[in-house]
């Protein structure tokens, strides 16, 4: 299977924080997961794969190409991104997904074709926010304002999905709910996605393949099984954690002790 | 058709009907009142009569230097707003009329305008204006990138500099030179150059087509410039070019009608109110109601302490100002039934 994404040798950063050595390979149709503590790097690496950070070396290849040599129209044709955080206050939903048309439109298409109108549909169909397209994007909760980022990403039409922490500032109703449209993207369209996740359950339940970053450098990279292990994360987050298989779908599972706890247990062990 | 396009069409061709009445109004409303089809008869009729005097010579230029500098100044003010993502930047925010008043107050106060003639003083300004821009652009870029938040800064500290600077040379001059720079600064459609007005209308209708190449440009950045670049716009050049156009478009305007404050900042907030944030329709709706208001303000001048005339700026400050308060209450007042 080919490639969808390639990282050859990567450095970047800022001046008080690089990135270096970064190697990678996203096999087509993955969902990918970009894990690790914060200030790890995950953002950074994000950054630069998204072409806002520029590279001090390496290679970003997408589909075997180089991403160089992209116009920013073409990038955008190919990568779509979904923000955290989506800042479209007084837009319409609509006219917010209707975006995603901007990199095929000319600078003298100053109007959205019927087969924009089209296309924006379909994909606010998919994500269950045709529902809403009259309402103000600040209208919405921040699920739905997710979902319909989503929903403007699909209507760029990319080979690659990149999703910035998705599912941080919403409930476990939504978490689930944003991960599971993204997997049935994923399982039904072939959509490659990759995504920067805090939260290692969920990582670790959605993800094929994940890449554990730690001080500007990857640390681990593999499936659930191969990255999620005790020792990786004790030695990348310095916590103390248990890790077993998920009793519903055999996934690895994450599991946290307060240090009170801990402590009994220190104490309950250490008595003859 | 969209009902979306269908309710744009239906927007600008009611403003289009604004515009026309208005410039209607202001050729017949006067020291001298003329009935509107009198005066497609008296034009006509010909160069005879004093009544096409008035209108060919005094109250035509004043219509195309309101339509051009209203037009302008909006425009200018809705480019800025969406370059700096800020609802409160207008074109003097960022130094322009402190620049260009300064530019004046100088060839005032060292009598530029008597040595070489009166165009001195609109060049003057459009110099001190074209100054200040420099400034701010060279100043907020870095390795040819703009950091539009150094920029706004910027602007607004270059814009304290020559208002100071502007009143050091007032405090330091005759009083019939003070005079002079008062009466420039509450500004006024009374040009007699035709050259420069025509010079100004079409300045200002060309940046209009100019911008509108830049309306996914500037609706992308509504999202912020990160995510307008994940769409694929080169923010960079876009923001250059448009605040450079908006700059010289409020540049023009103060050289050749003086302040004329508020039109850059409360057209832009009515129109987001009336037809929405989108720049397809907010450019040139914006264009044509900037031009609609200032020609209408120039009527009020005129004509409320007859024969006299007021300085156009209190006009436009006065009623602009209750106007949009009116329209912002209202809104309010709608938001917190609908939240009840």
């Amino acid at each position: 299977m080919s490639n969808i994404l390639t990282i050859q040798n990567l450095s970047c950063g800022y001046p008080k924080f690089q990135l270096s050595d970064i190697n990678f390979e996203i096999p087509r149709g993955s969902f990918a997961g970009i894990i690790g503590p914060n200030g790890s790097g995950k953002t950074t690496l994000f950054r630069a794969i998204t072409g806002i950070l520029g590279l001090k070396s390496g290679k970003i290849l997408l589909s075997d190409k180089n991403l160089k040599s992209f116009s920013l129209n073409e990038r955008a044709q190919n990568i779509a991104i979904v923000s955290q955080f989506i800042e479209a206050g007084d837009m319409s939903v609509e006219d917010y997904v209707l975006m995603g048309r901007i990199p095929y439109h000319s600078r003298f298409n100053f109007f959205e074709t019927n087969e924009d109108f089209e296309i924006a549909r379909k994909y606010m169909e998919m994500t269950d926010t045709w529902r809403f397209k009259d309402h103000l994007m600040s209208e919405l909760s921040g699920g739905e304002q997710q979902l319909a980022g989503i929903a403007r990403a699909l209507t760029q039409q990319p080979q690659l999905l990149l999703l910035d922490e998705p599912t941080s500032h919403l409930d476990i109703t939504h978490q689930v709910h944003i991960l599971n449209v993204l997997q049935q993207l994923n399982h039904e369209m072939g959509l490659s996605v990759l995504m920067v996740i805090h939260d290692l359950n969920l990582a670790s339940e959605y993800c094929d393949q994940l890449i554990l970053v730690n001080q500007g450098k990857i640390h681990t990279q593999g499936t659930p099984e191969e990255v999620l292990t005790f020792q990786n994360i004790e030695d990348v987050y310095k916590t103390v954690v248990v890790t077993q298989n998920n009793p519903l779908s055999g996934k690895p599972a994450i599991f946290l002790a307060s240090r009170k706890v801990l402590k009994e247990i220190e104490e309950r062990l250490s008595k003859p | 058709m969209q009902k979306k396009y269908l309710l744009w069409s239906i927007y600008l061709a009611g403003l289009f009907v604004l515009l026309i009445a208005s410039v209607i109004l202001s050729l017949s409303v006067g020291e001298m009142n003329l009935g509107f089809m009198d005066i497609f008869s008296i034009l006509r009729k010909g160069h005879d009569s004093m009544e096409y005097t008035i209108l060919s010579q005094i109250r035509f230029p004043r219509v195309l230097l309101g339509i051009a500098v209203g037009g302008a100044l909006s425009l200018s003010g809705i480019l800025l707003q969406g370059v700096y993502r800020n609802p409160l930047v207008e074109p003097y925010t960022l130094g322009i009329s402190g620049g260009a008043s300064l530019g004046v107050a100088f060839a005032i106060v060292f009598g530029l305008h008597q040595l070489i003639g009166s165009f001195v003083l609109p060049a003057a300004g459009f110099a001190g204006s074209f100054l200040i821009i420099s400034l701010v652009y060279t100043i907020s870029t870095r390795n040819g990138r703009v950091n539009i938040q150094t920029m706004l800064l910027t602007g607004v500290m270059i814009s304290f500099i020559a208002s100071s600077s502007m009143m050091l040379l007032m405090a330091t001059t005759s009083s019939e030179n003070l005079h002079g720079i008062i009466f420039w600064i509450m500004g006024s459609l009374d040009e007699p150059d035709m050259s420069l007005i025509y010079i100004t209308l079409i300045l200002s209708v060309c940046s209009l087509v100019v911008s509108y190449l830049f309306v996914q440009p500037l609706n992308a950045l509504r999202l912020g410039e990160e995510k307008a670049k994940h769409l694929g716009i080169n923010t960079d050049t876009a923001i250059k070019l448009l605040f450079l156009m908006a700059s010289l478009l409020a540049g023009v305007s103060v050289a050749v009608a003086g302040v004329i404050g508020f039109v850059g900042l409360i057209i832009p907030h009515l129109m987001r109110i009336l037809v929405g944030s989108d720049y397809r329709i907010l450019l040139v709706s914006s264009f044509l109601s900037g031009s609609i208001f200032l020609v209408l303000s120039d009527v009020i001048a005129r004509t409320i302490i007859s024969p006299n005339e007021l300085p156009i700026g209190v006009i436009t400050g006065i009623v602009g100002g209750v106007v949009f308060l009116l329209m912002m209450s209202r809104r309010s007042i709608r938001s917190l039934n609908k939240s009840r």
